[in-house]
């Protein structure tokens, strides 16, 4: 059975969120060291940094269950 | 793409850094290779509009769903809560979940046995050409009007929150969207649903977590309502005793029977938009398990759409009024209360990604209506009544190049909605006109036997004709809203509920009456579309854990207390 191709679409979801959690992740560390003057309400819980690294942790997951060539679909 | 930006506007909502940038960029780089990569597997006419039959009922599900997340889903009901508080949760919840599970159980087995490509090629198959010629014709004009209104209020919303020139929007996501559906087919529209689902979850989940940090909980955002607003905002049945009681200005049995027993059931058993998906199931099991996963995920949706409305109202320091009132003073509109909690709560980064999760939504419905409006032009109005004799690749062309031409009407239908606004009013009553009837017709020639093609044809254009018919009454004569919504305080959504609801007894009547005047067709004749003369497979050897009506019981059970713990 196939889903279309070698490829699952649970792999390109992981590609996805795994680049978007890196980049939200890596803006919230530039902003945790270099403050912005405007800041967002709840600032300090720095929403940036844990939910971008919880969407690269689950990104990664998904990347490596659904790697081409393991057949999961 | 440095010139493109070029011609974004300078007044916004929101400002977007270079990293917001990069998200929203590499969510249309991303779209578009998965459109490039699956256009290898759309070479024959099953791959291409049924997506090979052959999904899980995960991705089939999700999908489902997905492709009713459109433009008016997210930011519309987030609009709508804030203006008439939890009631809006009832187009989710009464107005969704019991279709979805009526769907699965009931429906699904005729749609997927009969092997039809579609809602009007279920209606050929059980009413004969007419019918099936005249569901395909109006739902063709439905789809493309609805996907350029879509494509619009894409454009509206992102000239609006980040100041994006209009036809700049339309373009890229048309293009983009033409692109990825033409190349891929069904299978690649399915495909990008899922990971539509995904960002606009992990875009939008962020803003009622927060919200309810800030509220200090559910108990403290009640409170926060009831201040600025009333407690009635948070009451779900409490208030539907009058049409007065309420914001909406409708009644328990508007809610009950328009909504949840004609609107809802019309829209997701016989829209082809959204059972096209649940079609592309892999066998019987997944196609029915298909709908009750949609459903499970359609039950938190308001987590992320009614919720930041509600939060709007007990956290906003400016008063959101309506969309008339907001341009003349300069203001925001109700439909601006998504948008402005992002930007309350998101800094660079997530703010990239909750906009990527509304662009999301917006391509989501848009590439939905344009591959159920190929899959019907080509098979249920090019090859049925144009040319029916040419090869499966002729066909495949066809619904690439249905594609492209679907998506330049929808631009067309666009512009037109821009210069015609009020043509944004007449989308639930389109609505109303097509589908309500058209659920009666599909349900007795499903489970009634006795109901002949003259009694279908007849029922389904009766159903359109009067449900036009009480819509221009209403529009020429105001005071006859008594009649028809049976109040002279309903207002339009009432009104859209009621007419709904009698154009579909009167579809029902006639096709009762004239299929009983008629000869009906014999049993053999009727094998795999009607109950009682078609064997639905037996599901014992599996066991209950993986049983579609297991987890229906189970969805069905949250739904009810969901509607108590809110009443």
């Amino acid at each position: 059975m196939k889903t279309g191709g070698s490829l699952s679409i649970w792999f390109f979801i992981g590609i996805s969120l795994l680049v978007n959690g890196l980049l939200i992740c890596g803006a919230g560390v530039y902003e945790f060291f270099h403050p912005p003057l405007k800041q967002v309400v709840l600032y300090h819980l720095h929403a940036n940094i844990w939910w971008g690294g919880i969407l690269a942790a689950i990104g990664a997951a998904y990347c490596v269950y659904f790697a081409p060539g393991k057949g999961r679909v | 793409m440095t010139a493109a930006f070029a011609l974004l506007d300078t007044q916004r909502l929101v400002h977007l850094s270079t990293i917001d940038l990069a998200i929203i960029v590499f969510y249309f780089v991303l779209v578009l290779a998965i459109g490039f990569y699956l256009k290898e597997q759309a070479n024959t006419g099953e791959d291409f509009f049924m997506a090979g039959r052959e999904m899980t009922a995960w991705i089939a599900g999700l999908s489902f769903l997905s492709a009713n997340l459109g433009s008016l889903e997210l930011m519309g009901w987030a609009g709508a809560s804030y203006q008439y508080g939890i009631l809006a949760a009832h187009w989710y919840w009464i107005g969704a979940i019991p279709a979805m599970l009526f769907l699965a159980l009931v429906m699904m087995p005729f749609y997927y046995i009969s092997k039809t490509h579609s809602v009007p090629g279920y209606l050929k198959l059980r009413f004969g050409e007419p019918s099936r010629a005249l569901s395909s014709v109006s739902f063709a004009f439905m789809t493309v009007l609805m996907s350029g209104i879509n494509m619009y209020s894409m454009a509206l919303v992102l000239k609006i929150v980040l100041g994006w020139n209009i036809h700049f929007s339309i373009l890229v996501s048309s293009i983009t969207v033409a692109i990825y559906v033409a190349l891929g087919g069904l299978r690649s529209a399915i495909f990008n649903e899922v990971l539509q689902f995904i960002l606009i979850w992990a875009g939008a989940l962020l803003i009622p977590i927060l919200g309810l940090v800030e509220t200090g909980g559910w108990s403290g955002l009640k409170a926060r309502i009831a201040t600025n607003a009333s407690a009635e905002y948070t009451h779900l049945w409490g208030t539907l005793g009058h049409f007065k009681d309420n914001p909406m200005g409708i009644h328990w049995t508007g809610i009950v029977f328009g909504l949840g027993a004609i609107i809802s059931m019309g829209y997701w058993t016989t829209d082809f938009l959204v059972v096209q998906r649940v079609l592309s199931a892999k066998d019987l099991r997944a196609a029915k398990m298909a709908p009750i996963i949609g459903a499970a995920f359609k039950m938190m949706v308001p987590f992320i759409v009614i919720l930041p409305g509600l939060l709007g109202i007990a956290l906003l320091d400016t008063k959101l009024v309506g969309e008339t009132q907001a341009i003349a003073t300069g203001g925001h509109s109700y439909n601006e209360v998504l948008p402005l909690m992002l930007a309350r709560y998101c800094g660079p980064g997530l703010l990239g990604l909750g906009i990527t999760a509304l662009i999301a939504g917006f391509m989501s419905g848009m590439a939905g209506n344009v591959s159920a409006f190929t899959t019907v032009w080509t098979y249920d109005i090019y090859r049925a009544l144009i040319k029916k004799d040419a090869s499966d690749h002729h066909y495949v062309n066809m619904g690439r190049w249905s594609t492209v031409v679907g998506v330049g009407i929808s631009i067309g239908t666009a512009y037109l909605v821009m210069d015609f606004k009020s043509i944004m009013d007449y989308v639930q009553a389109l609505f109303s006109f097509f589908i309500a009837p058209l659920f009666a017709t599909v349900l007795l020639g499903m489970l009634w036997k006795r109901a002949t093609p003259a009694g279908g044809f007849w029922g389904l254009l009766s159903g359109t004709g009067s449900s036009v018919g009480m819509w221009a009454w209403v529009k020429v004569d105001p005071s006859a809203l008594r009649y028809v919504a049976l109040s002279p305080y309903a207002r339009d959504m009432a009104e859209n509920m009621y007419r709904a609801l009698w154009s579909c007894l009167v579809c029902a009547f006639v096709t009762v009456v004239v299929s009983l005047a008629t000869k009906p067709r014999p049993d053999a004749e009727l094998k795999g579309l009607v109950y009682g003369v078609t064997e639905i497979p037996s599901e014992t050897y599996v066991s209950t854990l993986h049983r579609p009506w297991f987890w229906a019981v189970v969805v069905g059970t949250i739904f009810v207390i969901l509607n108590i713990i809110f009443w």
